[in-house]
């Protein structure tokens, strides 16, 4: 199988499952007084500083989470919540038109039930954020609005946002300002202090850590209202047992694909290259979106012209090859990305997407399966796709 | 061969598409997304387009072992089935939309892709047996037949039809599910319209079409008798829910004998009035053998699991006559008319048509 799909999860890092594993066997609950409950709070926090040393964040600023959608959601309700409760006219969320569902869902849900406003910021035609529209935006807007949300990098068409820029545009305006960095570390520089940004998400199973597992790095001095209630067992803001193992494999791969990153990507960028370039050979119209430049190491994304992106899939599938058209709903029906409409593109161009993102275990081997299959697949989605013609 | 098979949710679908893999084919499994929004159409166990079919049928994808998509149908199925479920009782007819889905949706857009890319065949959970002579046959269990519904299929599309289930009835359908460790063994059937939410046809066409209030009329004398809030929610043959405003002169019940879209009119008569000895039809399908120059002996069904009777059939270019043996009540423009030949091994289906009165 050749496996194009590591944006969607990519496998576990060898020393990550080994710590999984052997922190698994060892009994205690990190929250206990006794011994065993000593040793897991131990672990849990050696995690915890390995993965603030990495990311350029204080131990005390990193929030382990259940992952990346809680993060999101955390960040963005939490924050939401805590600045309104301190002035009740801070009810407008700023956000992009690319954003992850984890956080244009919860941006909507604050909408519908929390009398929030929302002020969506446009990408250009490569789906970056111009800092000049979040300046424009907070000119008009700054004292209502509660907090700016807007991704480190696009997990669909690989786009890198000038985040360092946009933050700092946050802060002249003393807005707090969150990123979700789930498709961003371990695949380009995230430094958090060094970025300006008041919170930040990442998860485990985008970069070999366990899947489940994730944190929100959150500045000391930014209120978050939490959305799980309990034990309070992270800064109050979180409850939940800790996952003891999941937070030491989590650490583990973190501080691997962080310290990794440059290499990593000199790497998987070449295959990438290769990938794109064959890609066009074998597919002369094909459309390559994202940003050629500012763009995730492992990432590309096509539209293939006169092609529908399920069949096109559907018949990578049947071929051994792994890739993804995008956004699905939950019944699994293909939806037009909201990424590549945000973009400027038709419906049309939308279905016929694919992305393939490599990972650390790619090889050249998947992308010569990957050019082998192409051209016949494409054919016949264009014939599957000329019946939808009406008759 | 490398086949598609079209899985609803239900355990027919399922065990079909189980029995295609033991039969050594290479089997997809595919969902047909047929509601615009899920949440608008049937909701629970019973229907065909819901989120909870589209996980069954994910579900028994996995425990078959067979890659598994869904497939967005529903602007097809909105189309080509409900407005013309809806435009044919505005036109006074009743339609079948299972069996327009059949002609219009599973053997036609999904099969035309399906072979489009790379596929041989489709296969179905049908209850109809479609052996190596090409010929549509009555199912084992003739409670669950469906030959009926698939009999508007023309010779093209049978031939990359597959159904594996024709030979068995449904208690043992839902044995074998449960023996694969197939969890919708024990699902409920679907029945009625699956698009119409609460079985509400009359509520569903007056939300689509408007009140349009008119007279009933009897047959008999000319007078009005009642009055209706729309012609399109009435069915020739129909007693029930006639709501008249005064017993027919002959104190006998009245049924529905005719609807008129032209002067919004519902026509009522007594039982006998009902009575049809011949049947005219258009769009004619043959596929049980070769198409006929003469009138051919054989046997009719007039709807879905009517009864049965033995007439001569037609054909005369685009058009379909049938000569009933005895009188039957109740035909209504808009069904079909399906041709049997009587056969031990299942009766076969000749062919069909649209009936037009």
């Amino acid at each position: 199988m050749a496996y194009l799909d590591h944006a969607a999860t990519t496998p576990m890092l060898d020393e990550a499952l080994e710590a999984y594993v052997a922190t698994a066997r060892e009994v205690g609950n990190a929250s206990s007084l006794h011994a065993a409950g000593r040793r897991a709070r131990r672990r849990v926090e050696e995690s915890r500083e390995r993965v603030a040393a990495v990311l350029g964040a204080r131990p005390s600023e990193v929030i382990f989470t259940g992952g990346g959608t809680e993060s999101d959601n955390l960040a963005v309700k939490g924050i939401f919540w805590a600045r309104r409760a301190a002035a009740p006219a801070r009810r407008r969320v700023v956000s992009s038109a690319v954003e992850h569902h984890a956080v244009l869902d919860a941006v909507d849900w604050l909408v519908e039930h929390e009398d929030a406003e929302v002020g969506w910021l446009p990408v250009d035609a490569a789906g970056r954020l111009d800092p000049e529209d979040l300046r424009a935006e907070l000119s008009a807007h700054a004292d209502r609005v509660a907090l700016v949300t807007a991704m480190w990098a696009n997990n669909e068409v690989g786009t890198i946002q000038p985040i360092t820029e946009l933050a700092a545009v946050a802060a002249e305006h003393g807005v707090p300002f969150h990123t979700d960095a789930v498709q961003a570390i371990g695949q380009a520089p995230v430094d958090f202090s060094a970025s300006g940004v008041a919170a930040l998400t990442v998860t485990g199973h985008k970069l070999g850590g366990p899947t489940g597992v994730g944190a929100l790095l959150l500045a000391r001095d930014v209120a978050a209202t939490p959305l799980l209630h309990g034990g309070g067992q992270e800064r109050d803001v979180r409850s939940g047992t800790l996952d003891t193992a999941g937070i030491v494999a989590f650490a583990v791969a973190v501080e691997a694909a962080v310290k990794g990153q440059q290499e990593y990507a000199t790497r998987v960028a070449a295959l990438r290259d290769d990938l794109i370039e064959r890609v066009r050979q074998a597919v002369p119209d094909v459309i390559y979106n994202g940003d050629p430049a500012d763009r995730l190491p492992g990432n590309a994304h096509f539209s293939f012209p006169g092609c529908e992106g399920d069949a096109l899939l559907l018949l990578l599938d049947a071929q051994g090859i792994a890739c993804s058209t995008g956004s699905a709903c939950s019944a699994g029906v293909a939806q037009p990305s909201h990424v590549l409409l945000a973009m400027g593109a038709d419906n049309d161009r939308a279905r016929s997407s694919l992305r393939f993102t490599l990972g650390h275990t790619s090889t050249q081997a998947d992308v010569d399966a990957l050019i082998a299959a192409l051209p016949a697949a494409v054919d016949r989605a264009r014939r599957a796709a000329a019946l939808r013609t009406p008759r | 061969m490398r086949v598609l098979a079209a899985m609803s949710g239900g355990v027919d679908s399922a065990v079909a598409a189980a029995r295609a893999v033991a039969a050594g084919h290479d089997v997809t499994g595919v969902h047909l997304a047929l509601a615009r929004n899920p949440q608008t159409y049937r909701t629970g166990a019973r229907g065909c387009c819901t989120l909870e079919d589209s996980r069954d049928a994910r579900r028994a994808a996995d425990v078959i072992g067979i890659p598994f998509y869904v497939w967005d149908m529903a602007d097809r199925f909105h189309e080509d089935v409900v407005d013309d479920f809806v435009a044919e009782y505005a036109a006074g007819r009743t339609p079948n939309p299972c069996l327009r889905c059949n002609e219009k949706i599973k053997f036609a857009a999904v099969l035309d892709r399906a072979v489009a890319l790379g596929f041989d065949a489709v296969v179905t959970g049908h209850h109809a047996r479609l052996g190596p002579d090409g010929l549509l046959r009555r199912s084992v269990d003739i409670a669950k037949d469906q030959s009926y519904v698939l009999a508007v299929l023309t010779r093209e599309q049978l031939d990359r039809s597959i159904f594996p289930l024709g030979d068995s009835t449904k208690a043992q359908v839902r044995a074998e599910a449960a023996e694969r460790g197939l969890a919708v063994a024990d699902k409920p059937d679907s029945h009625d319209i699956c698009f119409i939410a609460d079985g509400d046809t009359r509520g569903f066409l007056a939300g689509r079409l408007g009140e349009a209030p008119g007279d009933v009329v009897d047959a008999s004398t000319g007078t009005v008798v009642g009055s209706h809030s729309g012609a399109y929610a009435y069915t020739v043959g129909q007693r029930r829910g006639l709501h008249l405003d005064r017993p027919a002169a002959d104190g006998r019940p009245r049924y529905v004998l005719s609807i008129t879209p032209k002067t919004n009119t519902v026509t009522v008569g007594p039982a006998e009035a009902l009575e049809v000895s011949e049947v005219r039809a258009v769009r004619p399908v043959w596929t049980g053998g070769a198409r006929p120059d003469g009138p051919v002996e054989c046997e009719v069904q007039l709807r879905a699991h009517g009864a049965v009777v033995p007439a001569t059939v037609a054909l005369d270019g685009d058009r379909l006559h049938a000569e009933l043996r005895r009188p039957v009540r109740g035909v209504a423009a808009g069904q079909a008319v399906v041709a049997y030949r009587p056969d031990p091994a299942g009766d076969v289906v000749l062919g069909s048509a649209t009936i037009t009165g």
